[in-house]
């Protein structure tokens, strides 16, 4: 029943969560990149935009130097069609840029030791609440099992401890005599 | 014993995380690491201001003379024009050489701009098209380098700088590198 609930509650999240970003992605972005920019060659050009999408702009740090009216953007745009221009691949470009700017003008973060909490952070983090989870059902369901009761609704079996042969000569007693 | 760690484990991973955050949100996202920091200066060659005194400046002047300032400026910034009375009072110490870079700014407003205010560099360039300031990895002016006498960029600022800035940072690192 619980399982239900949460189940339902993940994929109302997840098809709001679609829906919401369906809509945010199909209003169509004002283009910053201004008519005199644009190469003449449409495969260069196409190359100068996805890069341009991946630059961050440094003055309005989040955009893209695509996005942004920026004059810095504006320079930098007019910059990596220069290079394609001139003959460099996509990672050269880039690294032109991130050498002036570092890292920081990537807008999805490379890959390395210094980002790897970044990266795996949160992968780490899911994975812990995870085991945590199946390790709690684990122990309740192998607490259940050892005092025999695993019909027994969990939170009582869990604290009770089989009765040991004194007890259980004890309860005898008891029932026998109909007195403590 | 796991046990008791395994309760306490939430609040160990809640401490680490409000340490980061204490540091990190109380940062100003505005101001970048640089990535020039301690690497060579790019090479260039800057023309004068147009109708201005001087040859301009280029990367060799700012090689094998001592430690340099090179401080990027423009008439149209106003938090240059706060700073300005800074930069006067640094070259006046005659501690490093002060080059102003004039960042993208018409010739006639930038020596205007430095008739009013006062010229307190060695030399000024021109970087008309902003691209030897791009060079420089400079993203929002004023900004301000200190290069030592290998030409290696050893401190960058961001902003205007104040007189406190100006003497427990830019002075101090000025002293440092000129030994």
């Amino acid at each position: 029943m619980r399982m239900g609930i949460i189940a339902l509650a993940l994929a109302l999240g997840l098809t709001g969560m679609t829906t919401s970003s369906v809509l945010f992605l199909s209003t169509a972005p004002a283009w910053a990149v201004n008519p005199d920019e644009v190469l003449s060659d449409p495969v260069l050009e196409a190359r100068a935009r996805e890069i341009s999408k991946g630059l961050r702009c440094l003055v309005c740090q989040n955009q893209s130097i695509d996005d942004s009216d920026a004059d810095l953007a504006k320079d930098l745009r007019i910059i990596v069609r220069e290079r394609l221009t001139a003959g460099d691949s996509d990672a050269q470009v880039i690294d032109f840029v991130v050498s002036r700017y570092g890292d920081y003008v990537l807008l999805k973060p490379p890959f390395k030791l210094a980002t790897l909490v970044l990266w795996l952070g949160p992968a780490a983090i899911a994975g812990t609440g995870l085991i945590a989870v199946v390790m709690f059902f684990r122990r309740r369901r192998s607490g259940a099992a050892q005092t025999g009761a695993a019909q027994q609704p969990a939170a009582v079996t869990t604290t009770t401890t089989p009765l040991s042969d004194e007890e259980n000569r004890r309860i005898e007693e008891i029932l026998k005599d109909g007195t403590p | 014993m796991l046990n008791r760690l395994i309760y306490i484990l939430p609040l160990g991973v809640f401490l680490v995380m409000a340490v980061y955050f204490a540091i990190g949100l109380t940062k100003d996202p505005k101001i970048l690491p640089s990535a020039l920091l301690h690497k060579p200066i790019p090479e260039f060659t800057l023309p004068p201001i147009e109708g201005g005194p001087g040859n301009g400046f280029s990367s060799a002047d700012l090689r094998g003379k001592g430690v340099s300032v090179v401080n990027v400026f423009a008439s149209w910034c106003v938090p240059c024009r706060v700073e300005h009375p800074q930069i006067t009072r640094l070259a006046a110490l005659k501690v490093a050489t002060v080059y102003g870079l004039s960042y993208k700014d018409k010739p006639k407003n930038a020596l205007k701009w430095l008739r009013e205010l006062g010229d307190p560099y060695a030399a000024h360039g021109a970087d008309l098209k902003g691209r030897v300031a791009i060079d420089f990895g400079v993203y929002g002016i004023p900004e301000t380098f200190i290069i030592d006498n290998d030409g290696i960029i050893r401190y960058k600022y961001v902003g205007p700088i104040t007189s406190a800035r100006l003497e427990k940072e830019i002075l101090p690192i000025i002293k440092k590198f000129s030994q």
